[in-house]
């Protein structure tokens, strides 16, 4: 990965009468990065990546793929490909004349052309399917052939619609796993549409969360989770317990709030923060709250009743009610201690880390 | 209670649907049947085998001569159908714009019409306009008839097609005109051969319409017409349907299978019509 | 996702990359429809048009007089031929659209819910007929009712009457057995795909909730298909009322529709406003009668609930 830009999307809006699908979005996208558009549906990611690939045309702004404007230029002329969310694999070809499509139009020698027709196979690890029928492969073998077909022509930029979608959750992990490796070694710029958080954090050296036409935050998959920029990015990528608090103070950096449950509180200063009327929202994550055991105390920690448990296999939720707080507090706990065991009424007391409470706009 | 009713009711559908495809069939099967009868008239108990109307019918001029003008505004009006189906069929499946219901509603309107009416009110502007009739005139008429028919069809090609196919085609370089040729058209090509094929039999077949607007040159259907008066003639023209049945079954059944290949091809389902 | 999902209106490639999306596919999808829609517009719309002026102008031999006048509909709805043949040809069209739809039901039903993996090949058998000429398929009929047809001689042959009868042709219940005969397998196809459209989970729902298999049907499948029986009976009764080749070969003086003078108007007749005006009435009063049906099935629907 270099710092050289790859994408820019620069002040791209996308209406459609008078609904913005995408509203002055601007990104940058480094070359070889694995990055992710994540949001809802009809947050525009898929407007954004169609757009990139020329599929549509912004009503403003610029869209730049390797320093070159893309404006006029039409899909089949621009140096991305596409993995579609439905694959598109061209039902009436078979599997080698799916992946070679688009390298006859190159009109490279025969046998340059299955050179790399295979050669794309074997990276996908389809060596051997070349003379499968489109109709007779799997939805894991579409998606791959689909890639194949893709990657042949060495665009600058790979395009991923929802590839995974499809797929049923087993298979979807594993195509995490081998889409990532596969991004690696080839060193191609990829850009993911997904709408799944965990495959998002799971694949990407950084993300892009949209909501409602806009991108909220581009970060890395572990700044995006820890450190979300407001309450929608926050609840979008897990769960979260949110606290109202009152600054009582600034430093360079960092403000110090007042919450009713947690005291006063030193944390970092939220990004694109302008504090209004002197409150905010501090949030922690379930994970981040541990149960405190028998006699183990720890330097910061609330306590509380269990009012309610749900239990997951290897996790146990426990809803808590803590005096002070507005609303309860969610505890995601490992079961390896017997937190499947506690029983609902139970007093209980929480250890948190002041450094896992983090501050975000509304 | 409830099993008894329930076996009774699955013993009985499917016997009644044989005794209807026996309706549908029965009289349809009694041409071919006399029409190798050895009887100048269709009376039972057959009188012996003979393929002597079948012979009668290769001499006889008038009967070629109908039967290539109905060739010709058949292929014709298979032609035009298909051609002004297609672009219908797509726009229809393909694009959302005001007024599609009605435009396709009209476009269909002669499935649910008395062809009576049709035939006559084309008849009244034809004449208006100061063509003479022809089979320029039936042809006309007969595209009318064979749209809803092609547009059906078409649309049943059409349906499924993802529309991500022709994009990936240009996401991969292709051209606009590339894409047409290798991915458009390789996947409606069987829906468009079934729709010449259901149109031209449609034409070949069609009687009201080619009776209104036809002038001194005959459809195989107006001959017909013209011969049943002449009891006399029945034997051959009893050779003469068999040959249209057999013709149009085989035409119908092929179309069948075309467009179902286009139909696997687009991965959507449903029979001709549904 | 899909795209459509994401943007929340469909995304089409931009041809025209400077011209807003919607008029984009606006314009291209009037543009590809609209060969086809003159054509029709032309040859269809436009001719009915032309048929209803005709039908308030007069014809003075072969001039036609533009004076507008209700003449024609006056002819038209008194005088006593026309008005028994409009009565009649309604009287069939009305009996053979119920017949078709009351034999073709149980075999949609059957194909529908017993097909199986052949729902496709049954379809296919039953549709083929109807590709069959249809002038040779009335054809069929005459000889089969007539003096020396199939039926008499059969009968006279296995001793059953002595001789020949003249009952079985040329009469109203001749016409109405070859038509239904002629659109018996048309009428299968909207019942059909309504059928096919019943979630098969609500009969089970129903069965459920306690009804027997024949309250299950009343209640449940026969509401739910009943827009496939409406379309079924208005696809065979509006086209079956101007029905002209029927009544020619197998209905003799008693079974002639007004299709037949329909024609005469246009041919030794000369009269086309009187044959427009006839065409309008029929147009009309099917339209009407239609209506009614169409009424009726759906408040026979709402009771069954």
């Amino acid at each position: 990965m270099s710092d050289r830009p790859m994408i820019e999307v620069r002040d791209v809006t996308r209406s459609y009468g008078n609904f913005k699908a995408l509203d002055n979005a601007s990104l940058t996208i480094r070359e070889g990065e694995f990055f992710s558009l994540l949001g809802p549906s009809g947050c525009g990611k898929t407007t954004l990546l169609r757009m990139i690939a020329g599929f549509d045309t912004p009503t403003n702004g610029a869209i730049l793929i390797d320093g070159q404007k893309m404006a006029g230029i039409p899909a089949n002329r621009r140096p991305t490909n596409m993995v579609f969310q439905s694959y598109a694999i061209f039902p009436h070809l078979n599997v080698e004349q799916n992946v070679g499509y688009g390298l006859k139009r190159l009109r490279l020698e025969k046998a340059e052309e299955k050179r790399r027709v295979d050669e794309a196979l074997a990276q996908v690890e389809l060596g051997g399917l070349g003379r499968r029928g489109a109709g007779e492969l799997s939805g894991g073998q579409r998606q791959r052939v689909a890639l194949a077909r893709a990657l042949v022509m060495r665009p600058k930029v790979l395009l991923l619609d929802e590839p995974l979608s499809a797929l049923d959750k087993k298979l979807r992990e594993q195509m995490q796993v081998e889409l990532r490796h596969l991004q690696q070694s080839v060193g191609i710029t990829f850009v993911l549409v997904t709408h799944d958080q965990y495959e998002a954090l799971a694949m990407s050296d950084r993300i892009a969360v949209m909501f409602g036409g806009r991108i909220a935050q581009v970060d890395t998959p572990k700044q995006v989770y820890q450190r979300p920029v407001n309450r929608q990015v926050a609840d979008f990528l897990g769960g979260m317990n949110f606290v109202r608090a009152r600054i009582v103070g600034e430093a360079e950096g960092h403000i110090v709030v007042d919450t009713p449950g947690f005291g006063q509180v030193r944390a970092e200063r939220p990004r694109q923060f302008a504090p209004s009327n002197g409150s905010a929202t501090l949030g922690i994550r379930p994970e981040r709250l541990r149960v405190l055991w028998d006699e183990e105390t720890a330097k910061h920690q609330v306590s509380g009743t269990v009012v309610d448990r749900h239990y997951f296999g290897e996790i146990t939720h426990l809803v808590v009610e803590i005096p002070g707080f507005e609303a309860p507090l969610s505890v995601t706990e490992t079961n390896n201690f017997g937190a499947d065991d506690i029983p609902v009424g139970a007093p209980i007391r929480l250890a948190y880390d002041p450094d896992a409470l983090v501050a975000m706009a509304d | 209670m409830n099993a008894v009713l329930r076996r009774a009711a699955i013993n009985w559908l499917p016997a009644y649907a044989a005794l209807y495809i026996l309706f549908l069939y029965g009289p349809v099967l009694l041409l071919p049947l006399f029409s190798v009868n050895d009887s100048a008239t269709p009376t039972l108990p057959f009188a012996g085998f003979t393929w002597k109307w079948y012979e009668q019918l290769w001499g006889n001029r008038e009967m070629i001569n109908a039967a290539w003008n109905s060739v010709r505004v058949g292929l014709a009006a298979a032609i035009l159908s298909t051609v002004l189906g297609i672009c219908g069929a797509r726009a229809v499946t393909r694009y959302r714009f005001a007024g599609k219901r009605a435009m396709s509603g009209l476009i269909m309107a002669p499935l649910v019409l008395p062809e009576i009416i049709v035939a006559i009110s084309l008849l009244l502007v034809l004449l208006a306009f100061g063509m003479s009739l022809s089979l320029v005139t039936v042809t006309l008429g007969h595209v009318l008839i064979c749209l809803p028919y092609s547009m059906v069809v078409l649309m049943s090609g059409f349906e499924g097609f993802d529309r991500s196919l022709e994009e990936a085609s240009a996401d991969l370089g292709e051209t606009a005109f590339g894409t047409f040729r290798r991915v458009t058209l390789p996947m409606v090509a069987p829906a468009i051969l079934a729709s010449l094929l259901v149109s031209f039999t449609i034409s070949f077949d069609e009687f009201i319409v080619a009776f209104f607007l036809s002038g001194t040159d005959p459809t195989l259907p107006i001959y017909i017409w013209g011969q049943l008066r002449f009891a006399s003639r029945l034997p051959a023209v009893l050779a003469l349907g068999t040959i249209m049945l057999i013709g149009s079954f085989l035409l119908v059944t092929i179309a069948e299978l075309l467009r179902r290949r286009a139909v696997a091809r687009t991965k959507t389902d449903g029979g001709l019509f549904v | 996702m899909t795209a459509a999902a994401d943007s929340a209106r469909p995304v089409e490639p931009g041809v025209l990359p400077r011209r807003s999306f919607l008029q984009g596919e606006q314009a291209q999808g009037l543009a590809l429809i609209s060969p086809t829609f003159l054509y029709a517009l032309i040859l269809l719309l436009l001719p009915i048009l032309v048929v209803i002026a005709h039908s308030f102008w007069t014809q003075d031999y072969l001039t036609i007089d533009r004076t507008l006048t209700l003449e024609n509909y006056r002819e038209a709805l008194t005088e006593p031929m026309y008005r028994d043949l409009l009565m009649r040809s309604m009287a069939i069209s009305f009996a053979v659209s119920v017949a078709t739809v009351l034999l073709a039901y149980p075999v949609a039903y059957f194909i529908s819910f017993h097909g199986g993996r052949h729902k496709n090949l049954w379809l296919f058998i039953i549709m083929v007929p109807f590709w069959t000429s249809y002038l040779l398929r009335v054809m069929a009929w005459k000889v089969i009712l007539g003096y020396q047809g199939v039926l008499n001689t059969g009968l006279v042959g296995v001793g059953i009457i002595d001789e020949p009868s003249n009952a079985f042709l040329y009469n109203t219940t001749a016409v109405v057995i070859a038509l239904t005969h002629a659109w018996a397998a048309f009428a299968i196809l909207p019942i059909y795909v309504a059928l096919e459209k019943v979630d098969r989970s609500l009969l089970e729902a129903a069965r459920d909730l306690g009804d027997g298999p024949v309250r299950t049907f009343l209640r449940v499948t026969l509401p739910l298909s009943m827009p496939g029986v409406i379309a079924a009976l208005l696809i065979v009764m509006i086209p079956t009322v101007g029905d002209y080749v029927t009544p020619r070969l197998v209905g003799g003086t008693e079974g002639v529709m007004i299709a037949n003078a329909i024609q005469a108007q246009f041919g030794r007749a000369a009269n086309w406003p009187l044959g427009a005006a006839l065409s309008v009435t029929t147009m009309v009063a099917v339209s009407a009668m239609a209506l009614v049906a169409v009424f009726i099935l759906r408040a026979a629907a709402r009771l069954a609930r």
